[in-house]
């Protein structure tokens, strides 16, 4: 075998044992390197009463209320529902149907009290008269893709 | 066909012939790339005119890990078969990538904030694309960190092969863990989710920055064979 031969495995077998050693370490961490936790997550797995965490999710339709500066809404993955209350200026992008993620910690009565929010935005760009064409055709799928 | 272009002479040559095309077809790409991104293009539904930064947000994204799969594809090259071109050509890539990767960065800042409310989270998505920034610096100081040229471009070769792995993690993370970023919009496997008035202006601004980044390359990498070339002679003179 020729040197440059045997300097091309080596490399190639250095890349794989990196590669292999970076998944090991990518799925030990794994909740860690999760920015969210869905309220689906929540009901799998238990957290400490003070632990700061983030939800996310869609802002269920028809939930959201406003008393001078707090707001409460509720957070929903299509599966289960979270109540969450935030006293602050919600992001511009914040409404019903749309993605958010928010940093707080949940209370003993169940309700999530956020100390920040924040809009998450979904893959889908359009003009707005496109936007307005699939609603009035009835084609629009409100929040489906702010997963 | 690697030794053929490994010859420094034959690659000046044709990085010569080629330079006033690929610098031609990046002007004309700029102007008419910027001109849709920034007038003929809409505003989005829900973004509105913050939406544009996305023109130049993405193609530098593009060419940031494009460029750090080059220059590891390079390294590869430089470590194998011992061509000393393609030493010159990662160090010569390495700068580029890392200014990409601030354009990113700085870009995806100034978008988070009006549209998430924030101007950095530590997600998956954000989180990797800062670990490439400093691999691409590390890369640059480990190249210049020797007295000896030669063992610079070793070390900085190996950094590159095994930083590597970052580049599907960056591609990747945003589908393997949930994050604030969003998902791809355009290699997605029912098409891409950007209107066609949208779609246009991000392609020709990829094509643009693309281009971009050969021209420099070719400047760089022939910049760099210059100054050796002069070394050599200084070197001859000297004795």
């Amino acid at each position: 075998m020729k040197r440059k031969h045997q300097r091309l495995l080596l490399v190639l077998a250095s890349l794989g044992l990196v590669g292999a050693g970076a998944v090991l370490v990518l799925t030990a961490v794994e909740d860690s390197l999760v920015f969210f936790y869905t309220p689906a997550d929540l009901a799998e797995r238990e957290i400490a009463g003070d632990q700061l965490f983030r939800l996310g999710g869609l802002v269920e339709a028809g939930s959201v209320r406003q008393s001078g500066s707090t707001t409460t809404f509720r957070v929903t993955d299509l599966t289960r529902t979270v109540p969450v209350s935030f006293t602050g200026v919600l992001p511009d992008l914040f409404r019903e149907g749309q993605g958010v993620v928010a940093e707080g910690s949940l209370q003993p009565d169940g309700t999530f009290v956020a100390s920040q929010v924040l809009a998450k935005h979904d893959e889908t760009y359009m003009p707005k008269e496109v936007a307005d064409a699939l609603k009035k055709s009835g084609r629009w799928q409100d929040g489906a893709a702010a997963q | 066909m690697l030794h053929r272009f490994a010859n420094p002479n034959r690659f000046s040559r044709l990085a010569a012939t080629m330079l006033p095309w690929v610098a031609t077809g990046t002007v004309i790409l700029f102007v008419v790339g910027l001109y849709f991104a920034l007038f003929a293009s809409p505003a989005d539904y829900q973004q509105g005119e913050s939406v544009r930064i996305m023109y130049v947000h993405v193609p530098a994204a593009w060419v940031a890990l494009a460029c750090y799969t080059f220059i590891a594809l390079m390294s590869g090259v430089s470590l194998i078969w011992k061509h000393p071109l393609a030493d010159i050509a990662a160090r010569s890539a390495a700068p580029l990538g890392a200014g990409f990767t601030v354009i990113v960065l700085a870009t995806g800042s100034l978008w988070g904030k009006p549209t998430w409310g924030t101007w950095w989270v530590w997600d998956a998505r954000l989180t990797s694309v800062l670990v490439l920034l400093f691999l691409y610096l590390g890369h640059i100081s480990l190249t210049h960190a020797f007295d000896n040229p030669a063992r610079g471009a070793k070390a900085a070769a190996i950094l590159a092969l095994v930083g590597f792995v970052n580049i599907p993690i960056i591609k990747f993370s945003v589908d393997w863990w949930n994050t604030l970023h969003q998902p791809a919009s355009l290699t997605r496997l029912d098409g891409p989710a950007i209107d066609p008035s949208m779609l246009t202006p991000l392609l020709l601004m990829g094509v643009a920055f693309s281009l971009y980044f050969v021209t420099m390359l070719l400047v760089r990498m022939r910049a760099d064979l210059a100054a050796s070339k002069a070394r050599a002679l200084r070197l001859r003179a000297a004795e």
